[in-house]
């Protein structure tokens, strides 16, 4: 906790309010994890946390540790990309997963695939 | 003023990650399948890179960033090894 | 110029990545830049097809597009884990929707924008009909959703990619 005295608030303001944004969505996206019923309705909960969660976090680490340092530093939106491109591919192939193993014991909720060209009457 | 208003909001951001991940830890141990197991150890390796970046911020040191892009990448390999594994039985092919 | 840098979205990403993880200085863009070249080259005999893009307007709608909807579907999904209350009523469903892209790239990046966005999870997609399924976290209307993937992303991806 060193020189937050001298930090301006139109710093802090900023910061901490996109710290309590990021760790709620966060917090709300494992909460969702683990009270949600069904599989396929939790897979929806962690995108919570990596999408505006950890922008929220990673914005306040930037504005911080750019004020104190005296110069941007931008190296915390490495991780913010990193993580808003990798999540996906994990959700997918989870998601895929689920879906043949759902398939191959036979149960009604994933539909199969529609045979052929016609796509679904909507 | 800004020193306290910090300190409250990196406090509650410690807290409520370090919930987090204890609530998607408890969703990896809970289960009930495989897949389900799977997307709380994602969870959970997300809540912990965020913590550490939290942390980070909080000590004003650099190396809890490199520490949490290392959880990031080694994470994102698990899982996605992981999930390949549910999908197609072996994870190398 | 072609020959020198195959892929010059990838060196140009990777020499943003290096400057971002060290230091803006001179030095770390040469050497970023060697690095930058090196893989670009190496690639070369992996992927021999080069990203062509098109249309850079269509590239910055999309991105605030996306960056609108990823605000909007995060209010919307964390209201409803946190009320519940609409648990009754909240249904969540499968969609199948009819796709034209084809491109691998267009896929990747429609599959990444559909599932990095809370409230919708895509799942999987038939390369030779052209069908994937979605799964919809509160799903109201069915057709919305097909409309909303065909023509609110798949169109502007189309312009750019194919």
């Amino acid at each position: 906790m060193t020189g937050f005295q001298d930090i301006p608030l139109w710093i802090a303001v900023p910061v901490a309010l996109f710290l309590l944004l990021g760790s709620t969505l966060s917090m709300l996206g494992a909460f969702g994890l683990m009270r949600l019923k069904s599989f396929y309705d939790r897979l929806h909960a962690p995108t919570l946390a990596t999408s505006w969660g950890t922008a929220g976090i990673v914005l306040a680490s930037i504005l911080l540790t750019s004020w104190l340092q005296g110069r941007l530093v931008l190296h915390d939106l490495v991780i913010a990309l990193f993580v808003m491109l990798t999540t996906p591919v994990t959700l997918m192939l989870l998601g895929r997963a689920a879906l043949n193993r759902d398939r191959a014991e036979g149960a009604p909720l994933p539909p199969a695939m529609p045979a052929g060209e016609d796509p679904p009457a909507p | 003023m800004s020193a306290a208003l910090l300190s409250f909001a990196l406090g509650y951001a410690q807290i409520a990650l370090a919930l987090a991940a204890c609530l998607a830890g408890w969703r990896t141990l809970r289960g009930p399948r495989a897949q389900d197991r799977v997307l709380g150890l994602e969870t959970l390796y997300v809540q912990a890179m965020l913590l550490f970046l939290v942390t980070g911020m909080v000590t004003g040191t650099h190396y809890f960033f490199e520490a949490a892009l290392v959880i990031g990448v080694m994470g994102f390999v698990a899982t996605v090894a992981l999930a390949r594994f549910l999908l197609r039985g072996e994870v190398l092919e | 110029m072609s020959r020198l840098v195959p892929h010059p979205w990838l060196s140009l990403g990777l020499i943003c990545l290096w400057l971002l993880l060290t230091a803006p200085t001179p030095g770390y863009l040469i050497l970023g830049m060697a690095i930058a070249l090196i893989a670009g080259r190496a690639l070369a005999p992996l992927e021999p097809q080069a990203l062509r893009l098109r249309h850079p307007g269509a590239i910055l709608k999309l991105a605030g597009i996306v960056t609108v909807d990823i605000v909007r579907s995060n209010a919307a999904v964390s209201w409803l884990i946190l009320t519940n209350g609409r648990s009754d009523h909240r249904r969540s469903g499968f969609v199948h929707i009819q796709l034209r892209a084809r491109k691998p790239e267009t896929l990747a990046i429609l599959a990444l924008i559909v599932t990095a966005t809370p409230g919708t999870a895509w799942l999987e997609h038939d390369p030779e009909s052209g069908v994937m399924l979605l799964h919809v976290f509160d799903l109201i209307d069915e057709a919305e959703w097909q409309d909303t993937i065909r023509n609110r992303y798949e169109a502007l991806l189309l312009e750019i990619f194919e």
